[in-house]
C-alpha cells in the first residue's frame, strides 16, 4: 500500500537545483487528543526524515506533533550526479518507511 | 462529580438558584487535564519558547532578517497550515544556511520542525504544512556556518484550532 | 375588465407567486460555485497538485487494490475492467446510478461492494473502511475534471424526489434544512467557516478538519449531527438518495476527486 509519495524530476542539468516534494502517509498522532471517555492517545509520530543522494545526507528533518498528519516535506537539493536519491521517514512504534528514486543528470 | 437526576426540575423549566450553583461547581470541578482552564498557560507556553529558542541559539543574538517565512494570514483550518520558510544565502562552503528551525509559542510545544542542510541543498528552502492550537505569531531561525543567527515571524489568526480538539473515539 | 377575468388574473398572480416561491431559494445554474473557489489560495494549490495532494495516497492504495485478486473467485477489478483510466472514465460523474438488481439507485461505494460479493465473491468492504475509500477514490479519480452527468428517467424519478425533499425538510433539534444553510445562506460565515453551496465534486475527499480522507455519507452524517437529528446509518437509503438529489442538483459541474476542504 502506498505509504509515501516522492516528486521529482527523472532527468537534471549537472549543477540544476531541482525541487524535491514527499507526502508520508501518517496520522501524526499528537499525544494532546483524548478520547471521549477523557483518556490519553499516545504519540505516534514521524521523528525523522533524511535524503540522501547516492549516499551522502543532502537534507535531514526533526519533525515534531505540530507537523499535520500525512506530512508534506518539500526541499531542494542540487543535481550533481546520476544516481538514486533515498527516502526515509523513522518515526514511533518501529515506523520505517524507505521510497527510492533514480535521477539521470547530464 | 455528578449531578444526582432528582435535583433537575422538571415542573419548572426555569433553573432553580440551587441547581445552577451546583452545576457551575460541578463544571468548575472538571478534570484538570482539561489544559484550556489552567489561568498560567499562556505564561507556562510564553517560557516553554523561551527555553526552545535558548536551546537553538545558546546566548547568540539573534537578528532579524535574511529569512522569509510564509503563512497564510488567515487560515481554513489549524489541522494544517501551509508553511514556507527560504532564507537568502549562497549556499557554498563558505557560507551556507547549516540549519531552519520553526517555533511557537501557543501550541502545547513550541518546536514544529527543524531541518539540517548543507550546500548540497543549493538553496535554504522548506515547505510544509504544521498544526496550530491558537492565533499566534509564528518565528523561524536560521542558523548560519558562521555561527550567527536570523530571524522571521509571521502572525497567524487561527479560527478552528488544531492541538486541543476533542479526540474521536 | 369583468369580475371573472379579473378573478383568473388574481388566480394566475397567486399561482405564479407560489410557484415562483417554491424556485426562489433554488442556486441558478449559472451562479453555483464549488467548494473550491471558496478556499484560501493554499488550501486551492493543496488540491491542485498531485505531489502535494495527501488524498493521492488513498489514490495509490485505490490503484494496488484495484490490480490485486481478491475473493473466492480469485478476481481482480482489473480482470473484468483492465485498465481504469479507461474503463472508469465517467463512472463517477454518473453515480449514484440505477442499480436494476437492487431496484433502486446506488452510491459508488455500494456499486464497488456490489462487484466484490456478486463478481468477486469476497466479503463486502466496511464502509469508511481504508480500503473502500481508496478504490473509490481510485475510480472517481478517473473522473476527475468531467461534468457530473446523472441520468433521471422513470425508474430513479421517485428517489430524486425523495432526496429533494430531505434536502428542503426541517429536521434535528435546531429544527433545519440542508437548503436554508446550502441555498439560502451560502457565501455567509458560520463559526468562522463559509458556508458552500454543498455540491459533492470532490468526493471522497480529504478533509483537514479529518486529517484524513472520507466520504460523502461521512460528511452528511456530520452536518446531521450538528443539526442534532437522527443520524441514518452509512448506505441508509435516504442517505442515496440525498446524494442523487445532490450530485443531480451539481450536474455540469467538474469532479475534482481527490478534493482538499477545510
Amino acid at each position: 500500500m502506498a505509504r509515501a509519495v516522492v516528486t521529482l524530476p527523472a532527468q537534471a542539468k549537472r549543477g540544476e537545483i531541482i525541487e524535491i516534494k514527499t507526502l508520508a502517509a501518517h496520522p501524526m498522532e499528537t499525544g494532546f487528543r483524548r478520547t471521549q471517555l477523557g483518556e490519553l492517545i499516545p504519540r505516534d509520530i514521524i521523528r525523522r526524515f533524511t535524503c540522501t543522494y547516492n549516499g551522502t545526507e543532502v537534507c535531514r528533518v526533526d519533525l515534531h506533533p505540530a507537523m499535520s498528519a500525512n506530512p508534506l516535506i518539500a526541499f531542494t537539493t542540487v543535481a550533481t550526479e546520476s544516481g538514486t536519491l533515498s527516502f526515509q521517514w523513522v518515526g514511533d512504534n518501529g515506523y520505517t518507511v524507505t521510497e527510492i528514486a533514480s535521477i539521470r543528470v547530464e | 462529580m455528578s449531578l444526582p437526576i432528582s435535583l433537575v426540575s422538571t415542573e419548572s423549566p426555569m433553573t432553580t438558584r440551587r441547581e445552577f450553583l451546583l452545576l457551575a461547581a460541578a463544571s468548575l470541578a472538571a478534570p484538570a487535564a482539561n489544559a484550556q482552564v489552567d489561568p498560567n498557560l499562556a505564561a507556562s507556553r510564553k517560557a516553554a519558547f523561551q527555553a526552545a529558542l535558548r536551546k537553538i541559539v545558546g546566548d547568540a543574538k539573534v537578528q532579524r532578517g535574511r529569512v522569509k517565512l510564509q503563512l497564510p494570514p488567515l487560515i481554513d483550518n489549524g489541522n494544517s497550515v501551509p508553511l514556507s520558510v527560504a532564507v537568502e544565502s549562497p549556499m557554498t562552503d563558505a557560507d551556507h544556511v547549516k540549519a531552519i528551525h520553526i517555533l511557537t509559542e501557543k501550541n502545547p510545544l513550541p518546536d514544529v520542525v527543524s531541518v539540517r542542510l548543507s550546500p548540497r541543498a543549493g538553496r535554504a528552502s522548506l515547505a510544509t504544512r504544521v498544526r496550530l492550537a491558537d492565533t499566534q505569531t509564528v518565528t523561524a531561525i536560521a542558523q548560519m556556518s558562521d555561527g550567527s543567527f536570523w530571524s522571521d515571524s509571521a502572525e497567524v489568526v487561527v479560527t478552528l484550532s488544531a492541538c486541543l480538539e476533542e479526540g474521536l473515539i | 375588465m369583468s369580475l371573472r377575468t379579473g378573478v383568473r388574473s388574481l388566480a394566475w398572480a397567486a399561482a405564479s407567486a407560489l410557484l415562483a416561491n417554491a424556485w426562489a431559494a433554488e442556486i441558478p445554474l449559472g451562479e453555483r460555485r464549488s467548494g473550491y473557489d471558496l478556499m484560501s489560495r493554499e488550501t486551492r494549490a493543496m488540491q491542485d497538485e498531485d505531489a502535494t495532494n495527501p488524498g493521492m495516497l488513498w489514490v495509490l492504495d485505490g490503484e494496488t487494490l484495484w490490480n490485486r485478486k481478491s475473493g473466492a473467485a480469485g478476481r481482480a477489478c482489473a480482470d473484468c475492467h483492465g485498465d481504469a483510466r479507461a474503463s472508469m472514465k465517467g463512472v463517477a460523474a454518473r453515480y449514484p446510478a440505477f442499480d436494476s438488481s437492487r431496484a433502486r439507485p446506488v452510491s459508488l461505494e455500494q456499486r464497488i461492494n456490489l462487484c466484490r460479493t456478486g463478481r468477486q465473491k469476497a466479503a463486502p468492504l466496511a464502509y469508511e473502511s481504508k480500503e473502500l475509500l481508496a478504490l473509490t477514490a481510485y475510480v472517481a479519480r478517473q473522473s476527475r475534471g468531467l461534468p457530473i452527468s446523472i441520468l433521471i428517467d422513470a425508474r430513479s424519478k421517485p428517489f430524486l424526489e425523495a432526496g429533494r425533499e430531505a434536502f428542503h425538510r426541517r429536521q434535528g433539534q435546531l429544527n433545519l434544512a440542508c437548503a436554508q444553510c446550502h441555498d439560502d445562506n451560502w457565501g455567509k460565515r458560520l463559526a468562522g467557516s463559509v458556508i458552500p453551496q454543498a455540491h459533492p465534486t470532490g468526493y471522497p475527499l480529504y478533509r483537514l478538519e479529518w486529517q484524513g480522507l472520507g466520504s460523502l455519507e461521512r460528511r452528511l452524517r456530520n452536518c446531521l449531527t450538528g443539526i442534532r437529528a437522527q443520524v441514518p446509518d452509512f448506505g441508509a437509503a435516504e442517505l442515496v438518495d440525498l446524494e442523487l438529489f445532490l450530485m443531480w442538483r451539481a450536474r455540469g459541474m467538474k469532479i475534482e476527486t481527490p478534493a482538499v476542504r477545510p
